[in-house]
């Protein structure tokens, strides 16, 4: 059944909750009131708004890092493993560095995958989600089995496999878990594409010969974007995950540049894990809540977009 | 039905084949030349290039590209998957070896995940906007933003390290004798953090599904007729909201064996998981190569089962 669940074509674009067509040709970018709209609906998700919260001060001591925190690469063997104290608020790590620091530029690491990541599978799935929805045919053939392809691996295994050709690096890092996301984006876009492409407004734009690429770009997109917002705000909080399961395991951000994933590491002996958890506590949490207030944000940004969202 | 299963086989035939030539094209896109990672420098060295070449054409590393990948196929295609490079010991038997435990551990997690979300969903949905909604959406939330890992540490360390009541790794005590009791015991915290990430999704649907259900014009009936209410959930309504949890528990079958292979690395489980992460580290890309073939083809075969499923368990739907 996969064939009618997962590619569901979008059943009931409810005509009654699309923006209001706007004279003929010039459905374009999202209008002014569009977008105060979708904040007005967003501002009264109580629970996304504390996500914002959570993501923006996790943002600011991320970005502040150099001036909040001391310099988390610098080692003294003297303050081994300490407990937290006044000099090191979270205590210090097996090279006596302070965790503190540590964690909040790890925020930087782990946030700046996450976001690239996103990118760069977003901006695939939406380029081949477009071009499979709006041409069709073979082109859609190609690249919807290529889809199910990536698909069908079983995306740790495979991210591991490449980042051990590669070598492990935050940047590849990045690459690889962009490369490989980009299936279920192109399939939204794809389902999206195939109803709006028969949309009186696009009719007319080619009976005044407008070309494919304003159909697709000034034309079909904008009015596709909403879920693509939605599916890649949750997909940002599955790449912080998958990039810190990466670390963890040695697969990722190499020490000694810290990452909320590869501070874990040391927990993987159990003289860490039992006596020490000042070490694997507090990174583990600021996982948990990143990934948290990211889908909270994301489910307030379903619920706010939710008229433009053609389900 | 059986026109349609012929066409959903002949979709799986290029997939299949686009799936091995992923795999064959990552094997070689490793660094490194097979025959000198099968001895030590010094030994190329005083054999020469010669034998270095000899031993190329021999293992057929000279022949194009297309050609090797046609032999390759030719014997994956009679189930043989090649040769570990660190130890040289035929792949299949490793797999073998290691298959059991994985799914042992993904079924335990599976069945766990179910009792939990099937129960949940449908509470939340025939209470929507009650205290039990909003503590399992929250619950779900939580369960999809803890990093298994993190959970899976946090569970050492609470019920092994601390309450001293489950053993921490392994899937027997070592030296012990193999008992029922024993391998339960160090079944118990792999299978309940791997089952708990996986039930977050599961609440969702499950919730979601119920709540369209219970709006369709039969339960109405049911109720109308005087059912008691109960009747009408658990008999008639759910069985119909199930159907869709068939596709996402297929669906979702990749994103277990990842969470599996964190898992396994934690509790030193011996399954494909470590597996992977040790061939991955000592650089073997036979081993990584056959998990990655062998997950894949796995995988599209529970997709190809979920939708046999799908068409036999509701007779609605007719594929043309």
């Amino acid at each position: 059944m996969a064939e009618s669940t997962q590619q569901s074509t979008p059943k009931t674009p409810s005509e009654a909750q699309q923006p209001p067509p706007q004279s003929g040709l010039a459905i374009g970018p999202a209008t002014r009131s569009r977008r105060t709209s979708v904040w007005g609906r967003f501002r009264h998700h109580k629970v996304a708004l504390i996500g914002l919260t959570i993501l923006a001060i996790l943002t600011i001591a991320a970005l502040g890092a150099s001036w909040i925190g001391q310099d988390p690469l610098k080692t003294n063997i003297s303050a081994y493993r300490k407990p937290p104290s006044a000099a090191h608020i979270l205590g210090t790590d097996s090279s006596g560095r302070d965790v503190f620091s540590r964690l909040i530029h790890a925020g930087r690491v782990s946030l700046s995958v996450g976001l690239v990541a996103v990118a760069i599978y977003t901006t695939i799935g939406v380029v081949l989600g477009a071009l499979a929805g709006f041409y069709g045919g073979w082109v859609d053939s190609l690249i919807m089995r290529l889809a199910d392809i990536v698909l069908a691996f079983p995306t740790l295994i495979l991210i591991i496999t490449i980042v051990s050709i590669l070598g492990p690096s935050i940047y590849n890092v990045m690459l690889v878990i962009g490369l490989l996301g980009w299936p279920s984006i192109a399939r939204i876009v794809r389902g999206l594409f195939l109803t709006l492409r028969e949309r009186e407004f696009i009719l007319a734009g080619r009976t005044i010969g407008a070309p494919n690429s304003r159909l697709i770009f000034r034309h079909i997109l904008p009015n596709a974007l909403a879920p693509v917002i939605v599916a890649a705000t949750f997909g940002m909080a599955g790449a912080i995950l998958l990039e810190a399961g990466l670390s963890f395991l040695g697969l990722g951000v190499q020490p000694p540049t810290p990452s909320w994933g590869n501070m874990l590491t040391d927990a993987q002996s159990l003289t860490v894990l039992e006596s020490m958890p000042w070490l694997w506590i507090p990174p583990g949490i600021a996982i948990a809540l990143a990934v948290l207030a990211i889908n909270f944000i994301g489910d307030g940004l379903r619920d706010a977009l939710d008229p433009y969202l053609l389900r | 039905m059986g026109q349609y299963l012929l066409r959903r086989l002949l979709i799986s035939i290029p997939v299949l084949l686009g799936i091995t030539i992923g795999t064959f094209g990552i094997i070689n896109l490793a660094p490194g030349d097979p025959v000198a990672a099968m001895i030590s420098p010094e030994a190329a060295a005083s054999l020469g290039p010669d034998w270095v070449k000899q031993q190329r054409e021999a293992l057929g590393l000279n022949k194009p590209l297309p050609v090797r990948y046609a032999l390759w196929l030719k014997e994956v295609a009679q189930g043989n998957l090649g040769f570990s490079l660190k130890d040289r010991q035929p792949i299949n038997q490793k797999v073998l070896e290691r298959i059991g435990p994985t799914l042992k551990l993904m079924s335990t997690a599976l069945i766990i995940s179910l009792v939990l979300a099937i129960p949940l969903g449908i509470l939340s949905a025939i209470k929507q906007y009650s205290l039990i909604d909003y503590l399992a959406t929250i619950a779900g939330f939580a369960a999809i933003s803890i990093p298994s890992f993190f959970l899976g540490l946090a569970a050492i360390y609470v019920f092994s390290l601390k309450l001293g009541w489950l053993p921490s790794s392994g899937m027997n005590t070592v030296g012990g004798t193999a008992s029922l009791l024993d391998s339960s015991k160090h079944l118990i915290l792999p299978a309940v953090v791997l089952g708990l990430a996986e039930a977050a999704p599961l609440i969702r649907y499950t919730r979601s599904s119920m709540l369209e259900v219970i709006r369709q014009d039969y339960v109405n009936t049911a109720r109308a007729k005087g059912l008691a209410e109960r009747t009408v959930i658990w008999r008639h309504a759910l069985r119909n909201a199930l159907i869709p949890l068939i596709t996402i528990v297929a669906l979702n079958l990749p994103r277990l064996l990842g969470g599996a292979v964190i898992i396994e690395a934690i509790f030193a489980w011996p399954g494909m998981g470590t597996l992977a992460i040790t061939a991955v580290q000592g650089r073997d890309y036979p081993v990584i190569m056959a998990i990655n073939l062998i997950t894949a083809v796995l995988i599209l075969l529970s997709n190809l089962l979920a939708d046999l499923c799908y068409a036999i368990v509701d007779p609605r739907i007719k594929y043309s």
